[in-house]
């Protein structure tokens, strides 16, 4: 099978990573829960990756780290744990429904929400987002790539404009992260939201928030801390306080060996080997006749994303027939992104999203477009 | 079990803060070891620092340059 639905979760991950998970799996206690040799070896580790995020994303205190099971725990946590019924809070229509959801929830509750609405090439106003806050803004909350474009935001002028007029940022960063750098001091990031099984190529099941240190979200879920037993609230300090129940610690192990291996190569060297394959995959099917491309791909700064459709082919049909007849792997449909196919007015047709890794070979990229070509041509 | 004597105890609010304190003893290679918290001491976290006592010069001055943060230390019999 050639993968190309790297988007969704990567499936080459490195053979340290598998390693460091059986090694877990039969060494391992519970961090947090006692003083013993094996209680203790998991603490080690926890903390040991903790500190390798904290050094991925340029945060100062990796105690304001927090695991989560994925993306979508940690920005329900976010979600609910920040806004008020009496707060407006501005997102985008790039939004996964892991941001959109608890969104709308919120919204039953009270809190109002604007969406910002995207140009033909999928890309949002920054200028329309500063005109729309209103005296009772609370944060922006946005994507850092759309998981259907792959389209970029630039999360260094949204936390200007936050920083400005002192609105919180919440950042929602599945698709970026391990993959375009990310600096929460300089894009000046309040809350970041990641997971830990797409391009930090950890384990499914893994994931977590950064949260700065003048904010303190109420926890979604309370229980065993270890800590502070007799209290009958969840322990205030970081992370314990977003951190209830046993910690996937034998995942976040996992975790710790892909970030070893993303820190070593470099985030920059990384963004620059799946930029060029991305690239080179474009070019070569951007002429092909019938096949319409989505979004931005000649930016700057694009995520390893390529969402098309080939005449009106149903991307479902695409997709069995790349899979059936050339053994390729891709995602079709509507991707979690409701707003952002219906500003690319792709609601009925969905799209054939290509999502690539470091690991994919030219020889891969080159059936990919030989296998469009075929299909296209097929197009009545 | 073994006969107690004094020890210098440091109790930490975090296991993080615990976590840290491990790692930066072992850098500074200065003496010590975590272990359960005893009950005579009260604390958020579950685990302390146990080390010698004439260590506790030491063991302070390291954590205050490495910003570690700490519950409260005492000698106690242990």
């Amino acid at each position: 099978m050639i993968y190309f639905d790297n988007a969704a979760t990567s499936l080459h991950k490195p053979e340290t990573v598998i390693k460091a998970v059986t090694e877990a799996m039969t060494s391992l206690g519970n961090a947090s829960r006692g003083a013993h040799s094996a209680a203790l070896g998991s603490n080690r580790m926890v903390y040991e990756t903790r500190e390798l995020l904290a050094e991925l994303f340029h945060i100062d205190d990796p105690s304001r780290i927090a695991f989560t099971m994925n993306a979508t725990e940690s920005l329900n946590i976010a979600i609910a744990g920040i806004f008020r019924p009496e707060d407006h809070v501005i997102t985008t229509v790039l939004e996964h429904n892991s941001v959109l959801r608890p969104l709308y929830r919120m919204e039953e509750s009270g809190t109002e929400v604007s969406f910002l609405q995207a140009d033909k090439k999928g890309n949002i106003s920054y200028e329309e987002l500063e005109n729309a806050i209103r005296p009772n803004t609370r944060a922006v909350i946005c994507t850092h790539a759309s998981n259907l474009t792959g389209n970029v935001l630039d999360l260094e002028k949204i936390g200007e404009i936050c920083e400005k007029h002192r609105l919180l940022f919440l950042v929602d960063a599945s698709q970026t992260a391990g993959i375009i750098p990310i600096d929460v001091r300089k894009m000046k990031i309040s809350v970041l939201c990641f997971t830990g099984h797409k391009g930090l190529l950890g384990p499914q099941g893994t994931g977590g928030i950064y949260v700065a240190p003048e904010i303190n979200i109420r926890p979604l879920i309370v229980g065993g801390s270890g800590v502070q037993s007799y209290l009958k609230t969840q322990p205030d300090e970081m992370p314990a306080r977003l951190e209830a129940g046993t910690l996937n610690a034998h995942g976040i192990a996992g975790l710790h060996a892909a970030l070893s291996y993303i820190i070593e190569k470099g985030v920059e060297q990384i963004y620059q080997e799946e930029h060029e394959k991305t690239d080179y995959f474009y070019r070569m099917i951007r002429n092909i006749p019938d096949i319409h491309i989505y979004g931005d791909p000649e930016a700057e700064l694009h995520a390893p994303i390529i969402a098309l459709n080939i005449g009106d082919y149903d991307s479902a049909q695409v997709a069995d027939e790349l899979m059936e007849a050339y053994g390729i792997a891709i995602r079709a449909g509507a991707h979690c992104a409701p707003l952002m196919h219906q500003a690319l007015g792709t609601q009925k047709q969905g799209a054939v999203r290509f999502s690539f890794s470091q690991f994919n070979t030219r020889e891969e990229l080159d059936a990919g477009i030989q296998a469009l070509r075929e299909l296209a041509d097929e197009n009545p | 079990m073994r006969k107690k004597k004094n020890a210098l105890i440091i109790s930490f609010s975090t296991t993080t803060a615990a976590m840290h304190m491990e790692k930066c003893a072992a850098l500074h290679r200065l003496p010590g070891r975590l272990i359960p918290l005893p009950r005579e001491i009260s604390a958020g976290c579950g685990l302390a620092w146990k080390a010698e006592p004439e260590a506790r010069k030491m063991l302070l001055q390291m954590m205050q340059d490495e910003k570690i943060e700490y519950e409260a230390e005492q000698i106690v019999l242990c």
